[in-house]
């Protein structure tokens, strides 16, 4: 299964709409895309993950990797849309505590 | 082509032989010789060239655009015989490293080798299979003085040879604590800032540490943003969730980690596992955590030992026997 990346590059808000699957061969095309976005300064961005079916941890390497680079270049990152699988591994890994994650209703977790 | 060269004759007469009878004798010998140039990395083309020879032997009035095609024939078969002996450099060099990969691995055993502790009344067992050559799974026991028993189980993501590499790292560190300090809650804590410093940033390790007490039967632990494992109480005859918080190693550096305990009762099972259990696929489904725990009742009367290695024999069987993840699987429990 392959993971199709869809960029929409505002000059305010970047939005990156994922779908498919995130695992050790997609991920390292994601990583090329989302970097990039999250190492301009103070860049807002989003990840939409509501088409994504599959994730495994290697796919959570990407988005920490994202996330320590929001430190660096005061970046924003936010991820939206989840289905419950993947919010589990969120969960057990404890980044929910510091990855900005928002589902439809509710805010899930902050920094 | 020395080889060849010496073997014109018998091709000439091999080639007269099926010309003037078409028998099935000559095309098997003609297999024959074609094995055999194989071994001795003869190219195509060079038995191109030696048919041509016999050839113009056999019959010296041979037409001559008939020539002249076997001639094209010979130029289109060079290329050809230069991939081929590429392809076989590759297939060397392709050896070589396998070779390389399995002394790794073999390495990679005897430095991350542990001792699964003998104690009475304690029943403990273990199953870890890579789903490559080297695994990027990690178990280890410790055992000190005052008869407690530490377990460790990790999974380093990102697969693997630099994530096996990375194990040796944990566990060396591992090693260097004093046994005063052995509480999981300052092992995770240790271990987070080693990672943290020494680690690439996409690379992150998840780590579950339990101590078992056996003058109190208590069991501490602490996870690391590991997969939680199942408690099964015998008294109730029913499996729970190991419910342990915490962030994963190597993402920050002042991140703490809380430490839980419990008392075990005689009978109780402590499961820990990694995420290649859960994360196995039975074809494009997904099997749930119950099915985990459901496995692991139907063969709770037989040793821990061998209840992890049914249970393994389970999901390898529902995956047809190809791990897509690394599978590890520790059960301790309490007998008297």
């Amino acid at each position: 299964m392959n993971l199709n990346i869809n960029v929409d590059d505002n000059e305010k808000l970047k939005t990156v709409t994922l779908s498919g699957e995130i695992d050790a061969y997609t991920a390292p095309k994601l990583k090329e895309t989302l970097l990039p976005l999250t190492q301009e300064d103070q860049a807002v961005v989003k990840v939409d993950l509501e088409g994504v079916s599959y994730m495994d941890s290697t796919g959570l390497g990407v988005f920490i990797s994202a996330l320590k680079s929001t430190k660096e270049y005061d970046s924003q990152l936010t991820l939206v849309k989840m289905n419950d699988r993947v919010y589990r591994l969120f969960e057990i890994t404890g980044l929910t505590e510091i990855i900005d994650i928002e589902t439809d209703s509710t805010v899930r977790g902050g920094m | 082509m020395s080889t060849l060269k010496m073997d014109l004759s018998s091709y000439k007469d091999l080639l007269k032989q099926y010309i003037e009878t078409q028998n099935e004798q000559a095309l098997y010998r003609a297999e024959q010789f074609s094995k055999h140039s194989i071994q001795q990395n003869i190219s195509p083309d060079e038995i191109v060239d030696v048919h041509v020879q016999a050839l113009s032997e056999l019959y010296p009035d041979i037409p001559d655009n008939i020539m002249n095609s076997m001639n094209f024939l010979l130029e289109t078969m060079i290329s050809y015989g230069l991939a081929y002996q590429e392809y076989q450099a590759l297939r060397e060099k392709q050896y070589e490293l396998q070779s390389e990969i399995s002394v790794a691995a073999n390495m990679q055993d005897t430095l991350l080798s542990t001792t699964k502790p003998n104690l009475e009344g304690l029943d403990i067992g273990v199953t870890s299979h890579p789903a490559k050559q080297m695994s990027g799974d990690y178990y280890h026991f410790v055992q000190d003085q005052k008869g407690s028993v530490g377990i460790a189980v990790a999974d380093v993501i990102g697969k693997g040879i630099p994530a096996a590499l990375c194990m040796s790292m944990i566990k060396y560190s591992m090693d260097s604590f004093p046994d005063e300090q052995m509480y999981p809650s300052s092992i995770l804590e240790g271990m987070n800032w080693v990672v943290e410093r020494n680690v690439d940033p996409s690379m992150f390790i998840t780590m579950f540490y339990g101590l078992y007490d056996q003058a109190s039967n208590h069991f501490y632990y602490s996870s690391a943003g590991h997969e939680p494992g199942f408690y099964y109480s015998a008294k109730n005859d029913e499996f729970s969730e190991i419910e342990a918080k915490g962030l994963v190693l190597g993402v920050d550096r002042s991140a703490t980690y809380k430490q839980y305990e419990t008392l075990v009762e005689t009978g109780d099972m402590i499961v820990l596992l990694t995420d290649g259990v859960t994360e196995c696929r039975a074809g494009e489904r997904f099997i749930e955590r119950d099915e985990i725990s459901d496995v692991i009742h139907q063969y709770k009367h037989l040793p821990a030992q061998e209840i992890t290695e049914q249970v393994y024999q389970h999901f390898e069987r529902l995956q047809d026997f190809q791990l897509r993840d690394d599978f590890t699987m520790v059960i301790i429990r309490r007998d008297v």
